[in-house]
């Protein structure tokens, strides 16, 4: 790994590359939260950030800790409910949201609910939906921002609690889901992926820098879709880094964290 | 039919014959948390918190709860995160079960902060029951209850394992054939909702954002209010604009200052992340946890010893400095 900026960082500027001027997006805390703050202050100066628990347009004077905390209404346009950020969500007014999970697979269904063989019995009871499952059905676009290994990256979920593109090309709108909604782009410490357009398969866009193929496809559990020819990720740039330091996470709470 | 994973009658018309008994007169309901608690929370009851898990949360009737000793309560898991792990506090540690069942939108974790070791024991030993739902999911079936309906349609959970372990059913929209994911109306027996500021009567005033309070308050059928402050009702009457929550939804008021410590509480206090972690810290080890919960709930009379136990005054206000971001030099602390 480069010396000069941590997988964190250029996790946080590629999520952040991604977000287009103008658009709205629900984010949660953690990287989200920066990679929002990020394009605001770089790409998108117009990006309109919700928070499920009711926050409008803050002005982040800090990193918050809880997606419901006081941070994320600071100087907002409106301080509302969850319902209200939810429909607008479910209007088709939010472009964008950000969601993590702890197993992925290869169609971008997630699972928060639990670990183990035995839903009844879990090894590991995790929280559940949250807003996730919300988020994912009623959102335009997903992107997912998770570390790259084969304990997340799963041929099978132990519990499908959040819809990607379920069994593939299909099954959303079969399902009842909205058209033209779905997973869009998963940022890893390893890679940028998409989905294949055809059989909306996990694919490899780009890799980060001093990344191979094989590499991925190891730390990957279900065989790969790869873009021809893949693309290389750009490295974070001084700009980026230095608004993301002295800015946006001066205490290192997010960048810091391995 | 549905009913197999409702924990509460979705009924419209059984409500209505409760709420048509609920007194409506404007009335003094001012009394303390542990007469509330007393009179309005029963052994298996369903209760519903308000606030966001870690923020306008109403703790000091949590506390009471266990202090009391209720008994094997269903309660509704929307973004419970501090609140579930005070509730779950009250199980496994040698004094019955106070959670017996759990609608889960999200419940174990404490958000950025990490998962709860007690409430994961709680879950994974297989002494409570719980069903799937989601936060939208959630705060639609409180919504359902606020508008007297037995259920709404939503377009959440559709094509997901949460939908198979969930108590909704997936429905045709009879003018467009679109499917919908159709949520059983929950109306609670009883909520306990944190406000900034209540009249004698009941008439609240918060600040900040509702998450589902305002729905949570119409659907409960019965309410404890807590509140910062208590405000002459000549003052509600000089901005009625500003009350959500009117009296004739309200049964307890409750002025408890710092109420929502060690939860955040917009334009008061910040949360008190070291408490948190103390939390998540004594719940490693039982027997550590037992004393934890002697020194903190059981072993205090009242929620403003507890505040006293946790740093009094001095400590709470840092937080509010935390909260307003007031930048004070050092020799304030």
């Amino acid at each position: 790994m480069n010396a000069t900026y941590t997988s964190m960082e250029l996790m946080i500027c590629c999520a952040a590359r991604l977000l287009e001027d103008g658009r709205t997006v629900a984010v949660g805390t953690g990287v989200p939260c920066a990679a929002a703050m990020l394009a605001q202050r770089t790409c998108a100066p117009n990006l309109v950030t919700c928070f499920e628990a009711g926050g409008v347009a803050p002005q982040l004077p800090t990193m918050p800790i809880s997606v419901g905390d006081s941070r994320t209404f600071y100087r907002a346009v409106m301080a509302t409910s969850m319902a209200d950020v939810m429909e607008t969500c479910q209007r088709g007014m939010m472009d964008y949201t950000f969601l993590g999970g702890a197993q992925i697979d290869a169609f971008g269904n997630l699972n928060s609910t639990m670990i183990g063989s035995d839903y009844n019995h879990p090894k590991v009871r995790l929280p559940g939906s949250g807003g996730a499952n919300d988020l994912a059905s009623l959102c335009w676009r997903i992107l997912v921002v998770t570390a790259h290994d084969r304990r997340r990256f799963v041929e099978k979920l132990d519990f499908l609690t959040t819809p990607g593109y379920l069994t593939g090309p299909g099954a959303r709108e079969a399902a009842g889901l909205s058209p033209d909604t779905g997973p869009y782009r998963v940022i890893t410490d390893l890679a940028i992926l998409g989905y294949h357009d055809r059989t909306k398969r996990m694919e490899v866009l780009s890799l980060h820098p001093g990344v191979s193929l094989e590499q991925v496809r190891q730390n990957t559990g279900f065989a790969l879709e790869v873009r021809d020819p893949v693309g290389a990720t750009l490295p974070p740039s001084p700009e980026e880094l230095q608004i993301l330091r002295a800015e946006i996470d001066p205490h290192h709470y997010v960048i810091g964290r391995n | 039919m549905a009913g197999a994973f409702l924990y509460t009658d979705p009924s419209a018309n059984k409500a209505r014959e409760y709420f048509k008994t609920k007194p409506r007169s404007l009335t003094d309901k001012v009394t303390t948390v542990a007469d509330a608690v007393a009179r309005l929370v029963n052994d298996g009851d369903y209760l519903g918190i308000g606030g966001f898990g870690c923020a306008r949360i109403p703790t000091a009737v949590l506390h009471e709860i266990l202090r009391q000793q209720k008994q094997n309560l269903s309660m509704a898991g929307h973004t419970a995160t501090h609140d579930f792990q005070i509730l779950c506090a009250g199980n496994m540690t040698g004094r019955g079960k106070t959670v017996a069942r759990v609608d889960i939108a999200y419940v174990v974790g404490l958000e950025a902060r990490g998962l709860s070791p007690h409430a994961r024991r709680v879950m994974e030993s297989g002494e409570i029951t719980w069903t799937e739902w989601t936060n939208y999911a959630m705060a639609v079936r409180f919504k359902a209850a606020a508008m007297g309906l037995p259920f709404l349609p939503c377009r959440s959970l559709l094509g997901t394992e949460t939908l198979a372990h969930s108590g909704a059913m997936v429905i045709t929209c009879p003018f467009t054939g679109e499917k919908l994911t159709a949520l059983p109306a929950l109306y609670p027996d009883v909520a306990a909702i944190h406000v900034h500021e209540a009249d004698r009567f009941g008439n609240c005033r918060l600040r900040g954002t509702s998450v589902a309070d305002l729905d949570l308050a119409r659907a409960a059928k019965k309410l404890i209010i807590t509140c910062e402050r208590l405000i002459p009702d000549e003052e509600i009457r000089r901005d009625p604009s500003r009350t959500v929550i009117p009296f004739f939804c309200v049964d307890a008021v409750c002025e408890v200052p710092f109420g929502s410590y060690p939860g955040n509480m917009p334009y008061e206090y910040f949360s008190d992340e070291d408490h948190l972690q103390a939390w998540l810290k004594a719940e490693n080890d039982l027997s550590n946890f037992r004393t934890f919960l002697e020194t903190f709930i059981y072993g205090v009379k009242d929620f403003s010893e507890y505040l006293h136990h946790c740093g009094g005054l001095d400590r709470l206000q840092q937080l509010r400095r935390q909260e307003l971001l007031l930048s004070v030099g050092d020799s304030w602390k």
